[in-house]
């Protein structure tokens, strides 16, 4: 115990503590405090034909604010905005369906099969994420088996007046929120499991005892337990996929684009870098409030204050 | 029905057994126990009493047997649907309501108006004397104070059985004696009847009226704790139960209410009283509780009077423990009150002094099992 204070006096007398708590503030100075300002500079910037394509001042005024005025006047970029909130907000609550019963089911089996199971879920990721997109085209385009299946479902469930000849999933706002939700599910699925892991299965005995049958047991004292988990997954869902790029450009449908193309689009086929930033601001700002609920439950979820 | 006949039991637990695949955890256990007793489950860990327990509440399935309880076959009755409720030993509260809640959880499959309910739980807080910390969280309380809000939880509903595991271990020692009156006059006050399982005999013996002393899946004793400390029925209960120092012996004589034994390790004949069933030449164990030997440094002449010499000496105050070696090399303890007062060096009795230890026939007690 000695040695292990002398260390630590040692380690706090030449200031290395101080360096420790400093790196991850430096950390977020360096690497998004810094930028997110480069980008608001930016985004009141005017769009100049030059390179870099903006400067500042010259015939237009100082700081140009036009970027925010056509964001909020032009329907484009709201019609963005909802699209993207309203397929992150689809796409989160699918994944919490889905994955509130795996995580729940990961809970009660044993040891040796959760281990397999939660590999299994972690799995995907071993393969590159572009790949599993492309798969997921192949999957969902006219011809291939799986469009064929559902087509084949379709018309032998339906009336013969509703007949297709294939199933149009595709380069639409489905293709978007299927793919996202089979992309973040692991997002969903870990933050639960971890809350629901650490819940007392007495709490569920008790609760029986006093005469609350097993499906009542789960909405009165599961189900409050796991709150902060589902808006830790849930949070982790939305952020990413509310401003997701990759997906929305590869399956989505071009005429309605969610925000993240819209950014990409306004950077480097339009080039105008002010308008892209001011885009990317509002997103970010907008997406401050679902941060910090996750940051706070995030917290609570793996029991960094746990009450006990 | 006869009038004076006794009313059926409560609780019949008959030939009960439970296996976990090939590990029998409890072994054609049977027992009954009277509306309004306390009745303990001792044992070591791993001797079956939680099992028990978990059968009684419904937790787990019987492998074998059946039991009733208020005379209604409890075979496939599923924990929501028995009149009995149990009390944790992590206590189990439900930590995201507050203690108002919780102990009036159970109270919501009541058919009962809300004022009934709020009622109820008000009175239940009121036998707790937690009314002050109705809007707290389990967290802001104490542990004392848990132990008492899921008391008042498991007895809102006015069980016919309240299961109690452990309930008084992860309370420390103070608060623990404090509780133990609190819960036998809360018992009282109620008249629910309680079955505690305890591994801490002194626990058993203060709160039960019967204790069943558990050993590896099999219920060895259940009697008054008086009976079971003072009449042991094996070898197990007389060393589980208090201290003990067993002896081997070789049965002489027997007669009448008296029996003669050859007791190699204090190198001469003890008197006993006698137990059925005994035959002369028969091997047996002659116990005695510490307590129940006298020490002395002046000589004694008479029956069952052994000398040896004080080999440890272990000083609490009010009583001290003697470890005396005997000529044959055995160990005997002995407890003595320290009745007169006397400074450190001044001991009445001290190290290596030569001693006689004496004991009344009835005191011995003669064990076949």
């Amino acid at each position: 115990m000695a040695s292990e204070s002398r260390l630590y006096r040692w380690f706090n007398r030449r200031g290395w503590s101080d360096i420790v708590l400093a790196a991850p503030y430096v950390w977020l100075l360096v690497f998004f405090l810094i930028p997110f300002l480069i980008v608001v500079g930016m985004s009141v910037a005017t769009r100049t034909p030059t390179a870099p394509p903006f400067g500042y001042g010259g015939e237009n005024p100082l700081l140009n604010f036009e970027g925010y005025h056509r964001l909020f006047t032009d329907d484009l970029y709201i019609r963005a905005f909802v699209t993207s909130l309203v397929n992150a907000a689809v796409a989160m609550v699918l994944c919490l369906a889905i994955g509130y019963p795996m995580a729940l089911g990961l809970t009660k089996v044993d040891t040796g099969w959760r281990n397999i199971l939660l590999m299994l879920v972690i799995l995907p990721f071993w393969t590159s994420f572009l790949l599993r997109v492309y798969a997921w085209m192949g999957l969902m385009g006219k011809n291939s088996w799986f469009n064929n299946l559902l087509t084949g479902g379709w018309n032998w469930l339906v009336p013969q007046d509703w007949a297709v000849t294939s199933i149009p999933m595709m380069y639409s706002n489905f293709a978007v929120v299927l793919v996202m939700v089979y992309t973040y599910l692991p997002f969903m699925i870990l933050p639960l499991y971890a809350n629901l892991e650490r819940l007392d299965p007495t709490l569920d005995e008790a609760a029986m005892d006093l005469g609350t049958k097993p499906f009542g047991v789960f909405w009165d004292v599961t189900l409050p337990q796991s709150i902060p988990g589902i808006i830790a997954g849930g949070m982790l869902v939305f952020i990413p996929a509310a401003g997701e790029l990759v997906i929305p450009t590869l399956v989505g449908d071009a005429s309605s684009p969610m925000i993240g193309r819209v950014i990409s689009d306004e950077f480097s086929q339009a080039r105008d870098w002010p308008m892209a930033s001011a885009v990317a601001v509002v997103l970010l700002v907008l997406m401050v409030g679902p941060t910090m609920l996750y940051s706070h439950y995030q917290a609570r979820a793996v029991g960094a204050d746990d009450p006990k | 029905m006869p009038k004076d006949a006794a009313p059926p039991p409560l609780i019949r637990v008959e030939n009960v057994s439970k296996s976990f695949g090939t590990f029998q955890a409890v072994k054609n256990v049977s027992l009954t126990i009277d509306k309004g007793e306390i009745f303990a489950l001792l044992g070591g860990s791993g001797c079956g009493k939680t099992t028990l327990l978990r059968m009684l509440a419904g937790f787990e399935e019987t492998t074998g047997g059946k039991i009733f309880i208020d005379g209604q076959d409890m075979t496939g009755v599923p924990p929501w649907e028995r009149p009995v409720h149990m009390m944790f030993q992590s206590y189990a509260l439900f930590p995201h309501m507050t203690v108002e809640k919780n102990v009036g959880y159970g109270l919501k499959h009541e058919p009962m108006t809300a004022a009934q309910r709020q009622d109820r739980v008000r009175e239940m807080l009121d036998l707790v004397q937690l009314t002050p910390f109705a809007t707290r969280k389990p967290h802001q309380i104490s542990g004392g104070q848990r132990q008492r809000v899921a008391l008042a939880r498991a007895l809102a509903r006015q069980p016919k059985l309240l299961l109690l595991d452990e309930p008084l271990a992860a309370l420390d020692k103070k608060l623990r004696e404090h509780t133990q009156f609190e819960l036998m006059s809360i018992q009282e006050r109620t008249g629910v009847t309680f079955i505690v399982v305890t591994h801490d005999q002194e626990e058993a013996m203060t709160l039960a009226d019967r204790i069943a002393v558990m050993d590896r899946g099999e219920v060895k004793q259940i009697g008054p704790p008086g009976d079971v400390y003072e009449f042991p029925n094996s070898r197990f209960v007389a060393g589980f139960i208090g201290s003990i120092t067993a002896l081997e012996a070789v049965v002489e004589a027997i007669d009448g209410v008296r029996t003669r034994l050859a007791v190699p390790a204090l190198g001469g004949p003890v008197q006993a009283r006698s137990v059925a069933g005994l035959s002369v030449g028969q091997t047996v164990t002659v116990a005695i509780r510490p307590e129940k030997l006298a020490i002395s440094r002046a000589p004694q002449t008479g029956d069952n009077v052994f000398e040896g010499e004080v080999k440890d000496l272990a000083y609490f105050g009010k009583d001290s423990l003697y470890r005396i070696t005997m000529p044959s090399g055995a160990l005997i303890s002995v407890h003595a009150v320290n009745a007169r007062r006397s400074a450190e060096g001044e001991r009445v009795v001290d190290w290596y002094d030569k001693v006689w230890l004496s004991f009344d026939p009835t005191s011995a007690i003669i064990l076949t099992a």
